[in-house]
C-alpha cells in the first residue's frame, strides 16, 4: 500500500476588503501559523487598494523568509486596461509563484514559470488539465462545484503529474459579476463606490424573506453564507491524494481554524473533536454538499 | 427555421443532451432534425453553429468528443466551445472545423482570446456581458479574432462560466449540467393570495396578487439585506442594444448575438425581423440610422419584464 501523504495547508487569498492595518495585523499573525503555503494579493476588485503591489510583495518576502511557499493570485475577472496591467505585473513578478485565475494570466505565464491553475479556470476534465499542465501548471485548484468522485476521475484520467488543491474551509466563492452588489446596495455607482466594502469585513449577508442566511455579497463577488467545512472528510481527501487544502481567510477565528486543520492533518486530533471545535469558529451554518455531488449548501456531516 | 427565414446570418443549434447550455426537455435537435436544419440554413445562405458550450464532466467526456465528431460529420459551419480541453480535442481531430469561443468560456481580455487563437485557431469569440463599449473596442483592437457581442435577450448578471449559484442550491449549474435553475428543483406554493417560488427549497420570491411571477432564477430573486427587501442582484430586465448598433459596427464587431433558443417561434420571428432591418439600415446609412419606435414596440411585446437596459455597455450602470 502506498503510504498516504499528509495534505499540506494553504491560506487562500484574502477575499474581503479590510483596512490596511487589519490586513497587516492578520498576516503578522499568519506568519506564525502552521500553513505551508500563503496566497497573497487582491483577487476580487481592482478598486481595492488599501495595499499596493509593493505592500503585497513585501508581505510575500516576509512569508518566503519564514520558509513558506508564497503564491501571488491574479484577479478573478479582467475588465479594464488597468486590471490587465496589474495582472501582467503579478504574472511577470519574476520571483514568486503565481496563481492564474483567468486564461489571460495563463497566456502570460505559459512556458515561462510553473504556476498554479486557480479555481476559476474551470478545470472539469483531464483534457483541460492536460492543456494547463502543458502550459506549465504545477498544481490545479479544483472548481468548488466538483465532487470528490469528480476530482478522483479527473486525477485518474490525468496525463500529467500535477498537484491537486481543494477548497476545504470558508465561504464558497460562487459567482463574479460586472456589477458591484455592495455599491448597488448603497445606491452608488460602481466607479464611485466610496469603498463601502470596508464597512463589512465578511461581506453583506443576503437572507431569504424567511430570514434564512443564504448568500454573501462581497463587491462584485457572491459567496455562500454557509461556511464550507471539509474537515470531517479529511480521511477521504488523504485517500484521494489531495495535496493541498485551501483555508479561506475570515475576519475572526482563523488562527483556530488553521490550528485544528493542522492537528487533524497530522493525526493529533480526531475528526469528531475537530468538527466540534470548528463548529464554534464557523460563525455560520456549515456545508459540505459539493464534496458529495449534492447541492453545495447541503450538509452531509452530522452536526457535532 | 423562423430565424433563418427572417434573416439571421448564423443560427445556434444544440444536440439534445448536456453538451449544450440549453439542456431542457423538449428543446434541441436529434440527428435527423439537425441535418434538416442545416440543409434549410445552407439553402438560404445561413450558417449553422453547433453549441457544445458546456464543460465536459469528469469520466463522461467521451460524450463531448462524440458530439464534436458528430457536428463535424453533419457539416456544421462552426462549433461553439467553452472548455479548453474540448478545443484541444477538436483542433487535433478536426483541424478544418471552425471553432468559436463560447461566452461560457469567460474570456474578457485579448490575452485570453489570443491564447485560444494561437493554441486552437479559434476564429471568433463571444464576449461575456461585462465590458463597457470602450473596453469592447480595446479588445477588438488587440486581436485578430472576430468578436461577437450580446445584442438582445435576458441579461445574465454574473459572468458566464463563472457562476455556481445554481449548483449551490440545486446541485446543477450551467458549467456542470448545461442549465441554470433546473425545473425539477422548482416549487410553487400558494399561501392565500401570495404565491411563493422556491428553488432547491430556498425561498426565491413571494408575489402578491397582481404581480406577475417570474421564473425563480437565483440572481433574480428578492432577498433581504440588513432588513431591506429588494432585488439585490438583478431586476427582471432584458438587454437591448439597438441604439448602440452604429457604434458596434464602427468599432468592428463581427456579429451581434440575439438570444433565441428556448423561445417561441413568434419571439424568434419578431426579434430576427427587427434586428435584420436595423442591421441593414445601419450598414447602408450609418449616419442616418435611428431606432424606429415600431422596433422598440415589437421587441417590448416579446421581452421579459418589458424593461430594457444597455447593461454593462453603459458605464454608470449599477
Amino acid at each position: 500500500m502506498i503510504p498516504q501523504r499528509r495534505p499540506r495547508l494553504a491560506l487562500g487569498p484574502l477575499t474581503y476588503y479590510w483596512p490596511r492595518a487589519q490586513v497587516f495585523d492578520f498576516y503578522e499573525q499568519a506568519l506564525a501559523w502552521p500553513v505551508d503555503t500563503v496566497y497573497l494579493g487582491e483577487t476580487v476588485c481592482s478598486r481595492r487598494h488599501e495595499l499596493r503591489s509593493a505592500d503585497w510583495l513585501e508581505l510575500a518576502a516576509r512569508f518566503a523568509a519564514a520558509g513558506k511557499e508564497v503564491v501571488l493570485s491574479t484577479f478573478e475577472l479582467i475588465e479594464s486596461d488597468s486590471d490587465m496591467r496589474t495582472m501582467r505585473a503579478v504574472a511577470e513578478n519574476g520571483r514568486f509563484r503565481v496563481e492564474a485565475n483567468d486564461m489571460g494570466a495563463v497566456a502570460l505565464l505559459a512556458g515561462r514559470a510553473p504556476f498554479v491553475a486557480g479555481p476559476f479556470l474551470n478545470v472539469y476534465n483531464a483534457g483541460t488539465l492536460a492543456l494547463l499542465a502543458e502550459s506549465g501548471a504545477m498544481r490545479w485548484v479544483a472548481p468548488v462545484e466538483l465532487s470528490a468522485s469528480g476530482i478522483a476521475a479527473v486525477r485518474a484520467e490525468a496525463e500529467h503529474a500535477i498537484e491537486t488543491e481543494v477548497f476545504a474551509w470558508g465561504r464558497l466563492p460562487l459567482a463574479v459579476s460586472a456589477r458591484c452588489f455592495t455599491a448597488r446596495y448603497h445606491n452608488l455607482h460602481k466607479d464611485r463606490c466610496e469603498y463601502r466594502c470596508l464597512e463589512d469585513p465578511e461581506g453583506l449577508l443576503v437572507e431569504t424573506r424567511e430570514g434564512e442566511p443564504f448568500l454573501v455579497m462581497n463587491g462584485v463577488q457572491t459567496q455562500s453564507a454557509s461556511v464550507q467545512n471539509l474537515a470531517p472528510w479529511m480521511p477521504d481527501m488523504a485517500r484521494l491524494g489531495v495535496d493541498v487544502l485551501r483555508l479561506s481567510p475570515q475576519a475572526s477565528g482563523m488562527s483556530e481554524v488553521v490550528s485544528v486543520f493542522a492537528q487533524l492533518a497530522c493525526g493529533a486530533l480526531g475528526v469528531d473533536a475537530a468538527g466540534e471545535r470548528l463548529a464554534h469558529v464557523a460563525n455560520a451554518r456549515t456545508c459540505d454538499g459539493y464534496w458529495h455531488g449534492q447541492p453545495g449548501m447541503a450538509r452531509v456531516a452530522q452536526p457535532q | 427555421m423562423a430565424a433563418v427565414d427572417n434573416g439571421a446570418d448564423d443560427v445556434y443549434l444544440g444536440f439534445r443532451d448536456e453538451t449544450n447550455a440549453r439542456n431542457f426537455a423538449g428543446l434541441n435537435f436529434d440527428e435527423a432534425s439537425l441535418r434538416k436544419g442545416i440543409d434549410h440554413a445552407h439553402a438560404r445562405g445561413a450558417n449553422v453553429l453547433v453549441a457544445l458550450n458546456t464543460y465536459p464532466q469528469p469520466g463522461t467526456w467521451r460524450r463531448w468528443h462524440a458530439a464534436v465528431d458528430r457536428a463535424a460529420a453533419l457539416g456544421a459551419d462552426a462549433i461553439i466551445v467553452a472548455d479548453a480541453g474540448l478545443m484541444r480535442y477538436a483542433s487535433r481531430e478536426h483541424p478544418k472545423l471552425r471553432i468559436h469561443l463560447s461566452v461560457q468560456g469567460s474570456a474578457t481580455n485579448a490575452e485570453a482570446i489570443n491564447f485560444y487563437h494561437e493554441r486552437f485557431g479559434v476564429a471568433r469569440a463571444v464576449l461575456p456581458r461585462v465590458l463597457s463599449l470602450a473596453q469592447v473596442e480595446k479588445v477588438i483592437g488587440r486581436t485578430k479574432v472576430e468578436i461577437e457581442v450580446f445584442g438582445f435577450g435576458s441579461l445574465s448578471i454574473m459572468v458566464e462560466g463563472r457562476c455556481a449559484l445554481s449548483s449551490y442550491a440545486t446541485g446543477e449549474s450551467p458549467n456542470t449540467h448545461g442549465g441554470c435553475s433546473p425545473a425539477k428543483a422548482i416549487a410553487w406554493q400558494e399561501r392565500g393570495t401570495v404565491l411563493e417560488s422556491r428553488l432547491g427549497g430556498v425561498l426565491i420570491d413571494r408575489f402578491d396578487a397582481g404581480e406577475s411571477p417570474g421564473y425563480p432564477t437565483l440572481c433574480r430573486g428578492r432577498f433581504t439585506v440588513k432588513g431591506e427587501t429588494y432585488y439585490p442582484f438583478e431586476e427582471p430586465t432584458s438587454l437591448n442594444t439597438l441604439e448602440l448598433l452604429p457604434k458596434l459596427q464602427a468599432m468592428g464587431v463581427t456579429a451581434v448575438k440575439i438570444e433565441g433558443r428556448q423561445r417561441t417561434s413568434r419571439y424568434v420571428e419578431t426579434v430576427t425581423r427587427v434586428w435584420r432591418s436595423a442591421i441593414d439600415e445601419c450598414a447602408t446609412h450609418p449616419q442616418r440610422y435611428r431606432v424606429h419606435p415600431a422596433w422598440h414596440e415589437a421587441l417590448a411585446s416579446v421581452s421579459e419584464g418589458r424593461q430594457c437596459t444597455l447593461g454593462a455597455y453603459h458605464r454608470p450602470w449599477k
